[in-house]
């Protein structure tokens, strides 16, 4: 087990920049999700945290010891791969027992510790089969046992679930989470799912663009975003995000409603954010909007509506019977109200 | 409003004609499309290889149709020291060449396989030995080896490595070694193209994976590289075999099967009985003979190519 340091680290491949400094502490036993959208550099970053990609520039420490020169295999890390890259011409216990086999370990100490990998991950019946005899969520698992048995330091997981289907995804994400909670291994996890960060986290690092937007534990970038990409990206459905101005009586949207605002927020807001989740129903003296669109889910009912020229989207616990072109009396909960600066984009807070 | 109604329109049915109708009839169509691939195959390819062996069991020369003589033909050829030679020549010129093309094909091809500056031009470049004709090469390799021309030997005196004339073609082991070279140098190409095309199938990941689980270079040929790259090396290696086993350009071009016969294939060797001597049922006797090497080489590449069990395809466990 081991601590992570990012300090500054800037990858460049020729004349593209694609990490313009990023640092991130990562504590030991500590579950760290780098997420984004893609081409935000967070796969490069675990790439070069593996020592697959060079470092251009900066620093990057494990344990204390820095690792920039130092060779894949000696950093004490396992990785998973997106493809999950399990050798298909050996079977599931010759992929678990590579990396034994190369460091010539004794034949039995080699089984004992497969063996204790596949009663983890529950695949002691499929030892003596090939890769391509495995469902995808077999394979994401022994892909997680090749990189158990070598009782890493470190673990690395490259976007492990995104071939999966929706139903498995869920499934696998809750195994993972267990593991970390059984091994207490330091682990990076890459996702461009907010969903499986917001779920799987002790602490999230956003990436946009070569730069790191936030980094926070879950709850704390839900609550507290400290921009308007955050605010954006965390959450789901997304947060409404209306442009427009401080004005007499609210906050008027460029699409001409006004908005109650929070008092005594300082500066200029420019980006009015609320979740759809924090709007809630008043037909007393709500704001009037017209329906759009209704989308049950069951748990809840999303609902799209128009005020003026501005959509917002709302998510309302109660069950609504309103159709398209009904009007609604809705009033935003003024506590959760999330201001944004106008030029920066960067929270304005209260 | 007044509304208009659309007429009523009804999607006229025809009688397909009896052309559409013959095409639709699946017996019909599959005849139809074979008939070209069966005619060709017939003509070039069944009707030569029936000759051929029909000519084997009689005593045909040019000018004379023969009789059936049986297995006569085959009887003299075990007693023939010259067929034997050139039984011993196949198998070796085969042996060593293959052995020659694919250690340093598979050598170029893993070169090939890293990122080069003008990879494809190089690519290219290392196809050429294999287009040009080989009539053409054989020349080219004729002057290379000729004993007074000799461009080797003439670099090899100008540097002083040796003070006179390298004899390449004119005693038995110098001939065969040199048809040897010649053959590795074209057929090259052919094994270093399709084994990289073979390389270029693995997933980068797993030679990442392999980094990660602390492999060596040397480890990842071995374990990963090697073995994912041996049902095409088996592949390759069979077409190699039967193309070198059957060779006659080179040696026909360069030396004629001698000195003393000593580079004679069962090819050249079968030419020169049955078109030069005229004797063509011996000579076809001789190209029959190379059958059994043949189906041989086939086998082996059924059974080594028959799928291994960690590759797609049918059966689970």
């Amino acid at each position: 087990m081991a601590t992570v340091g990012i300090n500054n680290v800037r990858k460049a491949f020729g004349a593209t920049q694609i990490l313009h400094g990023v640092s991130v502490d990562i504590a030991d036993g500590e579950f760290v999700v780098l997420v984004g959208p893609s081409g935000c550099g967070k796969s490069t970053l675990l790439r070069m945290l593996a020592g697959l990609e060079n470092i251009t520039a900066g620093e990057i420490s494990i344990s204390g010891r820095v690792v920039n020169n130092v060779a894949p295999k000696d950093r004490d890390i396992a990785m998973v791969f997106q493809n999950y890259a399990l050798y298909p011409h050996m079977t599931v216990r010759d992929n678990m027992a590579f990396s034994m086999m190369l460091a010539g370990a004794p034949k039995e100490v080699i089984d004992a510790e497969v063996a204790k990998a596949a009663g983890i991950l529950g695949l002691g019946e499929l030892l003596h089969r090939f890769p391509r005899q495995l469902s995808g969520g077999q394979r994401q698992r022994v892909a997680m046992g090749r990189a158990i048995v070598r009782q890493p330091q470190v673990f690395l997981f490259d976007e492990p679930l995104s071939n999966l289907d929706a139903k498995l995804r869920v499934q696998m994400r809750a195994e993972i989470k267990e593991l970390h909670q059984r091994l207490k291994v330091t682990t990076v996890y890459v996702t461009h799912d907010q969903i499986e960060a917001m779920t799987m986290a002790d602490k999230i690092v956003v990436m946009n663009g070569g730069n790191i937007e936030q980094i926070g534990a879950p709850l704390e970038l839900y609550d507290r975003p400290a921009n308007v990409f955050v605010a954006g990206f965390i959450g789901s459905p997304a947060m409404n995000l209306l442009k427009g101005r401080a004005a007499q009586g609210g906050f008027e949207t460029e699409g001409g409603a006004v908005l109650p605002m929070p008092a005594g927020v300082p500066g200029e807001p420019g980006v009015y954010g609320i979740r759809p989740e924090h709007i809630l129903l008043q037909p007393e003296g709500g704001i009037p909007a017209v329906v759009v669109l209704v989308e049950p889910t069951g748990s809840e009912t999303q609902v799209l509506v128009r005020i003026g020229d501005s959509t917002l989207t709302c998510a309302f616990r109660e069950r609504i019977t309103a159709r398209p072109g009904d009007v609604l009396g809705i009033m935003p909960d003024l506590a959760l109200v999330h201001l944004f600066d106008a030029g920066s984009g960067r929270r304005l807070a209260a | 409003m007044s509304a208009t109604t659309a007429p009523a329109w009804v999607r006229a049915r025809r009688d397909p004609s009896w052309i559409v109708k013959l095409f639709d009839w699946k017996p019909f169509l599959v005849f139809a499309c074979l008939l070209p691939a069966v005619g060709l195959l017939t003509v070039f390819l069944t009707y030569p290889l029936g000759l051929g062996i029909w000519l084997s069991f009689t005593d045909t020369t040019i000018g004379r149709s023969g009789v059936w003589v049986g297995l006569e033909n085959f009887e003299y050829l075990l007693e023939d020291k010259l067929w034997w030679n050139a039984v011993f020549y196949s198998v070796f010129y085969t042996g060593i060449a293959t052995f020659g093309k694919f250690a340093l094909g598979l050598w170029l091809a893993l070169l090939l396989n890293n990122h080069l500056p003008f990879k494809s031009l190089l690519r290219a470049i290392i196809l050429l030995p294999w287009i040009v004709p080989t009539v053409l090469s054989a020349i080219a390799f004729w002057w290379i080896y000729d004993p007074q021309f000799s461009i080797i030997s003439y670099v090899a005196i100008k540097t002083g490595l040796t003070s006179e004339n390298i004899d390449f073609i004119n005693t038995p082991w110098h001939a065969r070694f040199s048809l040897i070279a010649a053959n590795i140098w074209r057929g090259i190409p052919f094994v270093a193209i399709s084994l990289l095309a073979g390389l270029q199938t693995i997933s980068p990941s797993l030679y990442e994976a392999a980094l990660l689980d602390g492999s060596t270079a040397w480890q990842r040929f071995r374990y990963i590289t090697f073995p994912m790259l041996l049902p095409i090396l088996a592949i390759v290696m069979t077409f190699s075999i039967i193309f070198t086993f059957t060779d006659f350009q080179l040696v026909y071009a360069i030396t004629r099967g001698g000195p003393v016969n000593s580079t004679h294939l069962l090819a050249t060797l079968a030419f020169q009985r049955g078109i030069a001597g005229g004797q063509l049922g011996e000579g076809a006797a001789i190209a029959v003979s190379m059958i059994p090497f043949l189906v041989a080489a086939t086998l082996f590449s059924y059974f080594a190519l028959a799928r291994r069990k960690w590759q797609q395809g049918e059966g689970n466990d």
